[in-house]
């Protein structure tokens, strides 16, 4: 499950050791934007030490690196990669599928260096302008190592030169091409982050507005969010009473050795019962298949 | 040197304070006999107004001489000016070897450094902290300070073991034969609660108000029966430090997180039921506690009884929309709550007596459910310190901590693990305040964890999917790992503070720290 990806400051150790108490579903230990120039080198060097020995609990590991465009990115994957609690890297301001093509390569180089098996590590890319909107789908299928398309706020809303609205107006074709191209792919779509930190009403009503487009989650900027976010994804009873009753139905009629089964009257097939048990998997009462 | 119920080392007899009784548990210790009497006072109606003028004239009246012991109350605060004016002013008069008795001293009384210097003030009965409880800690009293609970203070009070010579009470409205309250008025503070019992016994009381009103001022919290002297002077305090704005609910995530483990220890425990009553306090923990509880008993359809001890605006929101009956009030700690008390029926001003004194015949804090409360360390048998920090100096007053959690039937002790470096679980407290028997749980951001002897509660949590409980072995192992080792405390063979257990036994001296 991907509903909340937290994003901690590369740089704050504070942080770094009690992110992953506040029960997102990742985590995103971040070199890039919260850390400020003076502080690339602290803040590598401490990520580092935090994925040799640190607690993460049950959260997808992840790590933002600097932009292909910067001198430091190569070396925030040397520094991170190696360590088992990795699990991906969040790649900032992917604008085609050559950007993936080039972390990608030097991933592989890495990972056999270190005896890693190749194509272990993901990577999550973040679509911050607008060119990168428009390579999605692209982007999206452009490695197998590629888990999920994220769209940028603040830089994205920049580069299109109009400003971040409380509606998100300005972002709202960029969301749904989004969805599409990666559902398209094959891979997460996640949301970008919610940045008034203060305001829970606001953060309910954009959530469940992507919710319904078809996000997967959200980036987390204040873990603060993390309930509210969870509480919009996480199935209501009724979903879950549903569900439930169509698992056992169908589990029964396969028993039987029967294909399509009826529940409440109406005809349950295949992609019904997998969005039922997918359900069921949001609610933590289904393993992962 | 002999051992009491905990282990502590405590002498028989400590200079300044004189002979102890060893602490031998909670509940141990049986009184017998008979409360204190106070002098007999006779006025008749020769005397209709018991006005004079001046701070120094009222002291003068009352009769105060070198060596006596003198009593305030804390409900201005930050704000108070009466302390510093009545001690300022019998240094003036040359009055010395004064024995203070406050129900607390805050920063505002740095000022009483002096006093100490010049010995107008020898010894202190009461909490010290900020820049007077480094100079103690340092060795800069000759007579050890006691630290009392806010139920013990009363307690010894009424049982004869601290005699009050002269009581002065900041009166926010008094008229002129000594009706006073701390509802009306410029310098108003809502409940004075803690000034009551100081009232009844003192031999002397004074009256000292900057809101005089024609007689006789209504609603009266302490009466003209137990006022001496009312003595008027322009102000008594500053109310920016008096009460503070509206208190809201912290959003500091890591706080928020261990409110969250609180309340969900809370509403799995036995006492989550219909008339539950709770104490919560101010501070950003149990501010947070309370809201989530409200959320809970909202979705549960419960109501509480009561609200104890430090009113805030929060709770008084719980009484407006009937998620408790009532609110007993012992200090009010914002607008909201002085408003409140002061309006509203259902909100009850009550004394320190009646709120936690273990020797009468019931206080408040029996009849108390939850109770959370903070610590600056706690350690493997739940034993707890409020009194000193980690460096060993004595920094805050003991509150109502020991008595609420002997009351409550659920003592929950909430606080990070670490506080900046430094671990708030250790194996050994430096210094206890409050026995491990009457913590029932300790909740911090890695999850609950629970006394052992409390199997019931144990049971209940693990019956509840997802609670993450946490034993004290894996809290402490966890605390040693992130802060590393730590140097105990470097102290002289001195004891400069004693710290009672509510019931007036010794349950832990503090020593002189050694000069770096």
């Amino acid at each position: 499950m991907r509903r909340t990806m937290l994003y901690l400051p590369g740089n704050n150790p504070n942080m770094l050791t009690r992110g992953y108490l506040f029960g997102s579903d990742g985590l995103v230990l971040d070199l890039e934007d919260a850390v400020a120039m003076a502080e690339k080198d602290t803040a590598r060097i401490l990520v580092r030490h935090f994925l040799r020995q640190g607690e993460f609990g049950s959260c997808e590991v992840t790590v933002r690196i600097n932009g292909v465009d910067t001198e430091y990115w190569k070396d925030d994957l040397a520094a991170v990669i190696p360590f088992p609690a990795l699990q991906g890297i969040r790649a900032p301001k992917v604008d085609d599928a050559a950007t993936v093509k080039i972390i990608d390569e030097e991933l592989s180089i890495i990972e056999e260096k270190n005896g890693i098996p190749v194509g272990r590590t993901k990577i999550f890319c973040l679509l911050e302008t607008a060119k990168g909107i428009w390579n999605a789908y692209d982007i999206a299928s452009a490695s197998p190592r590629v888990a999920a398309i994220i769209p940028g706020g603040e830089d994205l809303t920049a580069d299109l030169k109009t400003s971040r609205s409380s509606e998100g107006t300005e972002l709202d074709w960029a969301r749904r091409m989004l969805v599409f191209a990666a559902r398209a792919a094959g891979v997460d779509p996640i949301d970008t982050v919610f940045p008034r930190v203060t305001d829970d009403a606001g953060l309910r009503k954009e959530t469940e507005f992507i919710k319904q487009l078809g996000f997967e989650g959200k980036s987390v900027i204040h873990p603060n969010q993390i309930p509210i976010i969870h509480n919009v994804f996480n199935p209501t009873e009724q979903e879950i009473e549903k569900a439930l009753k169509i698992v056992a139905a169908a589990k029964e009629a396969a028993e039987r050795g029967q294909g399509a089964v009826s529940v409440d009257g109406r005809m349950v097939d295949i992609p019904v019962v997998k969005r039922a048990e997918y359900t069921l998997v949001k609610a933590g009462l289904l393993e992962v298949k | 040197m002999a051992k009491n119920a905990l282990g502590r080392e405590i002498p028989e007899f400590i200079e300044g304070y004189g002979k102890t009784k060893l602490f031998q548990g909670a509940f141990a210790l049986k009184p017998e006999g008979y409360r204190a009497g106070g002098k007999i006072r006779c006025v008749n109606n020769t005397c209709t107004d018991k006005r004079v003028s001046g701070i120094k004239a009222a002291i003068a009246a009352s009769g105060l001489k070198s060596g006596m012991t003198v009593s305030f109350h804390h409900h201005l605060r930050n704000g108070d000016f009466v302390v510093n004016m009545v001690i300022d002013a019998c240094a003036e008069m040359g009055i010395k070897n004064l024995t203070l008795f406050p129900t607390a001293l805050f920063g505002v009384h740095k000022k009483l450094i002096e006093h100490i210097k010049s010995g107008v003030i020898t010894r202190i009965m009461g909490s010290v902290n900020g820049p007077i409880g480094q100079l103690v800690s340092e060795g800069g009293m000759d007579v050890p300070v006691v630290l009392r609970s806010h139920g013990g203070r009363p307690r010894a009070v009424a049982s004869g073991d601290v005699h009050i010579d002269v009581a002065f009470i900041a009166a926010p409205t008094a008229d002129k034969y000594g009706n006073i309250c701390g509802t009306q008025g410029k310098s108003a503070c809502g409940s004075l609660g803690y000034a009551f019992t100081d009232a009844q016994f003192a031999d002397c009381v004074v009256a000292v108000t900057d809101n005089l009103q024609p007689y006789p001022a209504a609603p009266v919290s302490i009466s003209q029966l137990n006022v001496d002297i009312v003595v008027e002077v322009p102000s008594i305090g500053d109310p920016a430090g008096i009460v503070s704005g509206t208190t809201k609910v912290t959003r500091d995530p890591l706080r928020l997180l261990i409110a969250k483990y609180a309340s969900e220890l809370i509403e799995a425990s036995p006492y989550f039921k219909e008339g539950i009553s709770f104490q919560t306090g101010a501070g950003g923990i149990p501010l947070a506690v309370t809201a989530f509880m409200k959320e809970a008993m909202i979705k549960r359809g419960i109501k509480g009884s009561f609200g104890l001890g430090g009113i805030t605006g929060y709770f008084v929101e719980l009484l407006k929309e009937g998620l408790v009956e009532r609110l007993m009030d012992v200090q009010s700690f914002d607008l909201e709550a002085v408003r409140s008390i002061g309006e509203n029926p259902k909100h009850i001003e009550i004394s320190a007596d009646w709120y936690a004194n273990p020797w009468n015949s019931g206080a408040a804090v029996n009849m108390l459910d939850v109770v959370i409360l903070g610590a600056t360390e706690v350690d493997v048998n739940f034993n707890a310190n409020v009194n000193t920090e980690a460096e060993g100096a004595l920094l805050h007053g003991t509150g109502g901590h020991q008595d609420t959690a002997a009351g409550a039937k659920l003592t929950i002790i909430a606080q990070p693990l670490l506080r900046g470096r430094i671990p708030c679980v250790t194996d050994n407290v430096y210094s206890v305040t409050t026995p491990g028997e009457v913590v029932d749980a300790i909740i911090t951001e890695y999850g609950i964890t629970i006394n052992p002897k409390r199997k019931d509660l144990l049971d209940a949590c693990s019956a509840v999917k997802g609670l993450p409980l946490v034993s004290m072995d894996e809290l402490v192992s966890r605390a040693h790992k992130m802060s590393g080792p730590t140097d105990p405390v470097a102290t002289e063979d001195r004891i400069i503070g004693v710290v009672e257990w509510r019931d007036g036994t010794v349950i832990d001296v503090v020593h002189q720290l050694k000069k770096k």
